[in-house]
């Protein structure tokens, strides 16, 4: 199972909170030098997850072993390789920017000298050295973000964890936090991701593991993925509540599989191909029946679409 | 892991708890102002109640190494909320996930705790200093007054540390923790001469360790008590404070940390 080629190799792992199991036997393999992305919505177990190949819970069963080194056996031979940044960022609001990655640095054993030259390094390289002197505490979420990546980043460990590191960022602070992690990819870090956005998942992995009450219920490329739940989605939003199931029948010709209707919101939804030019034939079909529309639209599929396709149901709260 | 690593890592740790006691204005205030204001409170009020004749100067006296022990007990509080505040924002998770000595987070933290004190302690003896307490004996008797002060408060931070592990929330640290020094640090001769106290209260507070390094304090500081009972009357401990209160800190300290190093395996944040 030691392969040299493969950076993180997970069999079998159990956690259980009493009643509830969060893990059910999750296997995992990431190859060197690539992304895997854990796509799941709250309480999947995809924290669970991270923790135990971080070192910071023990599994109930299974093993785990991390660039060759078992995780249950030599957790802190495991540390030296691995960074990791948490779903809340874990950055001392005391402290300054500077002050925290240099205490980091510290802990590592990087020596005094290295570790102050490491932290000026990750300061500039995350766009915080002008705020690397303040106490984090008046940092926005996005710099603390980056300040906890950075802080993941100072032993420039071969395996990395982020665990959502894009939940709770703008727009614009995902698509740079996109970027930074791009670059790190770029550089030869095996990386695993936990993310709910699809999107996310597509962007940034080469590998996604579907994840559903502590099981991975799909995996595979994000093209396979996509292969099998559909392309874009039509989205559309009837007036007349009563003539929703027609709508829908006129429409189903122009999807790539039958549309799923909401009776509550009167819309239906459908994968479709040619995404554009399916939405303007729907709208010219509905009108030549004098079917009035609200709102039309195509979307990218999200997790709820995900899980729509594989589980037959949208995605829940695991209890 | 070398010894050198177990060091390094605990200072490491140790400093970044005293820049935070350099930048939280509460803290801060807890350090130096709270210290100044319990001598002047206790100083006066007490010991104006207690010794009306003689305008309260022997009692101010003899008042102090009580409320040195008290503030000192007190000053522990705040290992324990520094690391349940540490626990619930993830910061022991960062510190698990790193190839650091487990136990410099435990050590780092005490030993920031100790310099806090010996801060609050160089405070409190200017102030007590200003309003007529006097060290009746030798240099070094009196800086081991000081270090069993430290030593006793070292001990009572280990409790504290497990309680923080243990109870995540520095609210609930800080509440619960009064609860049990309140009743320590008053039901012991550090306020009132012990034979004011009834029966079972005066057993307790015989035998309760604030009362030990309080009178040990004072033996080294030499400010006898005002109205001496006859040694013959006092209990075991108060005939050898210094003893009682050393045995008491190992005692102490070797159940103390094994059970905070434990709970610091298996903390987990939310
Ligand atoms: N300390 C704990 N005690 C009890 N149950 C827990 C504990 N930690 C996690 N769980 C449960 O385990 C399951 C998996 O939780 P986990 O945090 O791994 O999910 P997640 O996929 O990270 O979710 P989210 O997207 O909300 O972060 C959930 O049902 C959760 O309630
Ligand atoms: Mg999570």
């Amino acid at each position: 199972m030691n392969t040299p080629d493969v950076a993180i190799e997970v069999a079998g792992l159990v956690k259980r909170y009493g009643e509830v199991t969060a893990l059910d036997g999750v296997d995992l393999q990431v190859p060197r030098g690539t992304v895997l992305g854990l796509l799941g919505p709250n309480g999947a177990g995809k924290t669970t997850i991270v923790r135990i190949l971080t070192t910071l819970l023990q599994p109930d069963a299974g093993r785990a072993v991390i660039d060759g080194v078992d995780v249950l056996a030599e957790p802190r031979e495991v540390r030296r390789r691995l960074g990791l940044s948490g779903q809340y960022a874990a950055v001392d609001e005391y402290l300054t920017g500077f002050e925290n990655l240099d205490m980091i640095g510290r802990l590592y054993h990087l020596g005094r000298r290295r570790s102050r030259e490491r932290a000026r390094e990750l300061l500039e390289q995350f766009s915080l050295t002008d705020a690397g002197d303040r106490p984090t505490r008046t940092y926005s979420g996005g710099m603390r973000r980056r300040l906890d990546l950075a802080g993941a980043l100072v032993a420039h460990p071969p395996v990395l964890f982020l665990d959502e590191p894009t939940t709770g960022l703008d727009p614009r602070s995902r698509t740079e936090m996109w970027g930074v992690i791009q670059q790190l990819v770029a550089g030869g870090t095996t990386l695993l991701l936990t993310t709910q956005y699809l999107e996310e998942a597509d962007v940034l992995a080469d590998d996604i593991v579907v994840i559903d009450h502590g099981r991975a219920i799909a995996r595979g490329t994000a093209d396979q993925l996509k292969a099998q739940i559909g392309g874009e989605r039509l989205e559309l939003t009837v007036s007349d509540e009563g003539r929703l199931d027609e709508a829908a029948r006129l429409v189903t010709p122009l999807g790539v599989a039958p549309p799923v209707t909401d009776e509550h919101r009167r819309s239906l939804t459908m994968p479709v191909s040619g995404g554009v030019k399916a939405l303007r034939q729907a709208l010219d079909l509905l009108e030549s029946e004098a079917l009035e529309v609200d709102d039309a639209g195509v979307r990218r599929p999200t997790l709820d679409d995900v899980f729509l396709t594989l589980t037959g149901s949208t995605t829940e709260e695991s209890p | 892991m070398s010894t050198l690593d177990v060091v390094t890592d605990a200072s490491v740790v140790a400093k970044r708890n005293l820049i935070k006691i350099k930048r939280v204005p509460d803290l801060l205030v807890f350090t130096t102002l709270s210290p100044i204001m319990f001598v002047l409170l206790f100083a006066y009020v007490f010991g104006g109640a207690i010794d009306p004749t003689g305008g309260g100067a022997a009692y101010r006296e003899f008042l102090i190494a009580g409320i040195f022990a008290q503030t000192v007990v007190f000053g522990a509080t705040n290992t324990g909320a520094g690391l349940a505040d540490d626990v619930k924002k993830g910061i022991i998770d960062r510190f698990r996930s790193l190839p650091m000595a487990p136990s410099a987070v435990l050590t780092g933290r005490t030993l920031s705790d100790v310099v806090n004190n010996v801060l609050v302690l160089v405070v409190m003896s200017i102030t007590g200093l200003i309003v007529g307490w006097r060290i009746n004996t030798g240099p070094l008797e009196a800086l081991w007054g000081f270090v069993l002060l430290l030593i006793f408060a070292y001990a009572i931070s280990w409790i504290m540390a497990w309680l923080g592990l243990l109870i995540p929330s520095p609210e609930v640290i800080n509440n619960a923790s009064f609860i049990v020094i309140f009743p320590l640090t008053f039901v012991a001769n550090t306020f009132v001469p012990l034979d004011t106290l009834p029966g079972p209260l005066r057993v307790f507070a015989e035998w309760n360790p604030v009362s030990a390094v309080t009178q040990a304090a004072r033996e080294l500081f030499g400010n006898p008590d005002p109205n001496p009972m006859s040694a013959a009357s006092l209990a075991w401990p108060l005939q050898h404070p210094q003893l009682y209160t050393l045995i008491w800190a190992v005692a102490v300290v070797a159940v103390f940390a094994p059970l905070a190093s434990w709970q610091y395996r298996r903390a987990a944040s939310r």
